[in-house]
């Protein structure tokens, strides 16, 4: 186990890196750095004001130095100034942190047990009516665009029905407790983790029933037929036990779509996360704290992939770790 | 303890397991095709029935219809009757088939380590087949599985009780399985094919165990195979399947010594015995049959095996001969120019 | 057991599969012969703002903020949604494809090498890379289909590379290398052809989230300011969406429409191209 873990983060520690300097390409190849926009809304043109900006930024330097210099300040943590926000980039982010992981949790969750949940009802009866019911809901949720969704539901909940606030976090100047606080924030969760949960839903829950069905037909559900146990408990403990691991690695995978969908959903909601930071950032050109979002946002798609590959090892014990 | 007469007008009491005109279709096409083609054959209580055949003749079909356990809904019932102990499994109710199986009828297949599941110890399902029947508290039915292992003389059934299947040895799994299968002390126990995915020398001790077994239960077995030896060396009864339809049926040792239907006899002449000769110094040919067993629903009205056989007669082609005994009353065959029976 | 049924007809077996060919052809004709008959300018200020649909006969879906005709935004979508998704999706088969082909056939350190470049764009988010590339490299028709390229090649060069590996060990290749064909020879007369069936199917889904991206980018602020794409009527129309929610509706059903019919016939492609038996 433990030549396993150290292995897999060696490999993670290169990607990263990878992902470090690709980032930093990306950003730095764009035509016109940083200080030509904070000049051109300075106003200020004056070519010495200019280089000293350089010279204090390191812009100046030859791009392979520059690279060097970054990579050495990630590796102590240190992702730069965000000159816009006038904050540490780290801090910034951190800050924004909780509330895009609270709105990918959540969505993530909802289209785990939903996926699952429509998924097996699909399997247990295939070709049925509720199977191609589910089937095309499923689909149609894959087919919407989140962003559409979220203003639609906006329409009906917040416009028509008025049954749930359109954007933030949380009723702001208003204390209602914490348990009142908790309940507020809910309201305001719950339908950019709908929209968010929309798109992954329909994938989990197709996932589920190809699963449960090509499960289904294995050696072992016929044993487990025959050893006399009804539909139900054939379905629910020996089939879907099995059939639920692919949902468990495709869990890790998403998560970078998730986070990237998260952007749109949180500029439609007016939710303060990471995805609204990011959408600023772009269009302030706040090329340091793009870079740290970018950066952090991977690690975190890196991270949680390797927790789903030990989760995995634990749930299905063909798989031994370490050999 | 003896075996039962197969012609539908010589009927002693009631046997254990009596199957008549069991059809079973596909409906993946479209037009619902025989895969199992009017079957019938009896089991004696205690009696051991070896089903024969090549592969894709119907025989593991024909098994998992008794336990109605057939892939649905591509492939069903489509017709004829299951009588166990004069009562009609073919027409009971969900309930009442979840008792039977593995209570009165169980079943072990082809590929024990594919056939148990994955994520489960051995000792969790061995328990969930006692207690799907009994109501045994889980420490109990949890002795009750290391002693049904250690019966199947699986090695150590206190360790490996916890173990995952994937951890034990194709043989050891079929042990598994066997236990599983006799937790409840069924009447009948159907085994398809339950040594073909195993080494040699392991085979020959899950077929010992299989006896073994049997002779401490009562239980009778039904024996699907494709090795006419280890039929042969097991059974006391066989039924010889082609193309979904029973062609010859009686005692192992009789059919075998002296077969009446040219399929029967076409295969035991293919089983090579090293003793075969060339011609003047050549490299000896194996006897085969010619030709290639037909798909199903390409059979016309005659008999299945027309086109293959070397007896074929016109009437071969037109009318489909039915299993008719000729003198000795244990034996059938479907021929209309059957062999003799009595000279090899 | 079953007979093999020429391409043609297992496709047509489903009726999910046929609809969705409908449609999609309906919306192809759409966006070649729309701007024709319908010749209204989807940016030219037509008509007073805020019609609804069925107000106007000669605006049938009515105008936007700024009197635009919605129809004509509809019409000049569907060229720009569907020329985005199909190159975007056909440059990122064939990043895919390079790669993949490289990566399985011929193993060992290139093969690592590539995997970790994979892996690379497979870890960022995908989202988050495309916005950044497409507001850094400023935003029009060319980068938008770059950028999406760039994020979604990497499930095609894994698939690829995949087929490449257990292809590559089978007979018939070996037989080809033993005998001195050349390593793109082998590769584009000999494995690929028998890989296109999932390389077609994998493409056609490509199309769909392209376009669903493309939506996202225009929503964002981020598509091409010279076209008129779905997306950017419904970012239009987000202001007035307690009065005028039907701006944001009618675009978004047309995506819907044009993504669920693609769908489908991606179904239809992979159960007539992968036919399961029984």
């Amino acid at each position: 186990m433990g030549r396993f873990l150290v292995r897999r983060l060696a490999q993670a520690l290169l990607v990263l890196v990878l992902i470090a300097c690709t980032n930093f390409l990306i950003v730095n190849a764009a035509p016109g750095d940083m200080v030509d926009v904070m000049a051109g809304e300075s106003g200020a043109a004056d070519a010495a004001y200019l280089a000293a900006l350089r010279e204090k930024y390191s812009l100046d330097k030859p791009l392979p130095v520059r690279l060097g210099r970054y990579l050495g300040a990630l590796a102590t943590l240190d992702l730069g100034h965000s000159f816009r926000h006038n904050e540490s980039v780290v801090r910034l982010i951190l800050s924004r942190f909780p509330a895009t992981l609270l709105l990918m949790f959540s969505a993530l969750g909802i289209a785990l047990v939903g996926g699952v949940v429509l998924g097996v009802a699909a399997a247990r009866r295939p070709g049925s009516l509720r199977d191609s019911v589910i089937s095309v809901v499923a689909l149609l949720g894959y087919s919407t665009p989140l962003f559409w969704f979220g203003l639609m539901l906006t329409v009906l909940m917040s416009v028509k029905l008025g049954l749930l606030p359109s954007s933030g976090m949380s009723t702001i100047g208003e204390d209602f407790g914490t348990l009142g606080n908790a309940v507020d924030v809910g309201k305001h969760l719950l339908m950019p983790a709908v929209t968010l949960a929309l798109f992954y839903i329909s994938t989990y829950t197709r996932l589920m029933r190809a699963s449960m069905l090509e499960v289904s037909g294995m050696d072992f559900a016929r044993t487990a037929k025959a050893k006399g146990l009804n539909e139900r408990q054939v379905a629910y403990r020996h089939v879907l036990r099995n059939a639920i691991l692919p949902l468990v690695s495709l869990f890790g995978v998403q998560l970078g779509a998730v986070l990237g969908g998260s952007v749109v959903v949180e500029v439609v909601f007016g939710w303060p996360g990471l995805g609204t930071l990011a959408f600023d950032a772009l269009f302030q050109r706040d090329y340091n704290l793009l870079m740290g979002i970018l950066f952090l946002s991977s690690v975190l798609v890196v991270v949680v992939n390797l927790g789903v590959d030990l989760l995995y090892s634990v749930l299905d014990p063909r798989i031994e770790v370490g050999r | 303890m003896n075996a039962a007469a197969l012609a539908a007008n010589a009927l002693p009491a009631p046997a254990l397991l009596e199957v008549e005109h069991l059809v079973v279709e596909s409906v993946a096409g479209a037009a619902p095709v025989r895969l199992v083609d009017d079957v019938s054959f009896r089991l004696e209580a205690g009696g051991t029935l070896a089903i024969v055949g090549e592969s894709g003749c119907g025989k593991s079909l024909t098994a998992l219809s008794l336990l109605r356990i057939l892939p649905e809904p591509g492939v069903r019932l489509g017709g004829g009757s299951i009588r166990l102990a004069g009562e009609d499994l073919s027409t009971a109710s969900e309930e009442r088939l979840c008792q039977v199986r593995n209570g009165e009828i169980s079943m072990i297949f082809q590929d024990p380590i594919a056939s148990l599941n994955p994520v489960q110890t051995v000792g969790a399902q061995i328990v969930e087949a006692i207690r799907s029947h009994r109501d045994v508290p889980r420490r109990e039915a949890r002795r009750q599985a290391i002693a049904l292992l250690r019966s199947v003389h699986l090695p150590d059934p206190e360790t490996r009780i916890d173990y995952y299947p994937h951890r034990l040895s194709g043989g050891m799994c079929q042990r598994v399985m066997i236990a599983m299968a006799l937790a409840s002390k069924p009447r009948v126990l159907i085994a398809d094919e339950p040594t073909t995915a195993l080494d040699t020398t392991v085979q020959a001790q899950v077929m010992a165990l299989l006896k073994q077994a049997q002779r401490e239960t009562g239980t009778a077995v039904v024996l699907i195979t494709h090795n006419l030896a280890v039929a042969a060396d097991a059974a006391e009864d066989v039924a010889v399947m082609y193309a979904g339809r029973i062609v010859e049926s009686g005692p192992v040792r009789a059919v075998f010594r002296a077969p009446r239907h040219p399929y029967t006899k076409g295969l035991l002449a293919a089983i090579p015995t090293g003793e075969e000769s060339g011609e003047g110094g050549e490299i000896p040919r194996l006897v085969e049959i010619a030709g290639t067993v037909p798909r199903p629903g390409s059979l016309g009205p005659g008999c299945a095996f027309a086109a293959r056989c070397p007896r074929r007669q016109a009437r071969c082609s037109q009318e489909r001969p039915e299993l008719a005994s000729d003198g000795d009353p244990r034996r059938a065959a479907a021929c209309f120019y059957p062999y003799d029976g009595a000279a090899p | 057991m079953i007979e093999r049924l020429g391409f043609w007809p297992r496709f047509a077996r489903s009726p999910t599969a046929l609809f969705g060919l409908v449609i999609l052809a309906a919306i192809v004709v759409l966006a070649i012969v729309g701007p024709f008959l319908y010749a209204a300018d989807p940016w030219a200020m037509a008509t007073t703002p805020f019609q609804w649909p069925g107000d106007d006969p000669t605006h049938p879906l009515g105008s936007d903020n700024a009197g635009r005709d919605v129809l004509a935004g509809l019409i000049h979508g569907a060229r720009v949604s569907l020329t985005i998704g199909i190159v975007a999706a056909s440059a990122a088969v064939f990043i895919g494809v390079v790669i993949g082909a490289v990566a399985g056939y011929f193993r060992g350190v290139i093969d690592d090498l590539l995997m970790r470049f994979t892996e690379v764009f497979q870890t960022i988010p995908h989202f988050l890379l495309v916005i950044v590339l497409v507001a850094l490299l400023q935003p029009s028709t060319p980068i938008i289909c770059g950028a999406i390229a760039i994020v979604s090649w990497p499930p095609v060069a894994r698939l690829v590379r995949g087929q490449f590996l257990t292809l590559r060990q089978r007979a018939f290749v070996e037989s080809c290398v033993v005998i001195g064909m050349s390593a793109p020879r082998i590769i584009f007369t000999q494995i690929l052809p028998n890989c296109i069936a999932p390389i077609i199917v994998t493409g056609s889904i490509m199309v769909a989230s392209a376009i669903l991206i493309e939506a996202g980018l225009s929503f964002l602020g981020l598509g091409d300011p010279n076209s008129m794409s779905w997306g950017a009527m419904i970012g239009f129309g987000r202001q007035s969406l307690r009065t005028a929610w039907y701006l944001a509706a009618i675009p978004g059903l047309a995506i819907q429409l044009t993504v669920l019919a693609i769908s489908f016939v991606s179904e239809g492609l992979n159960d007539a191209l992968n036919p399961r038996l029984g």
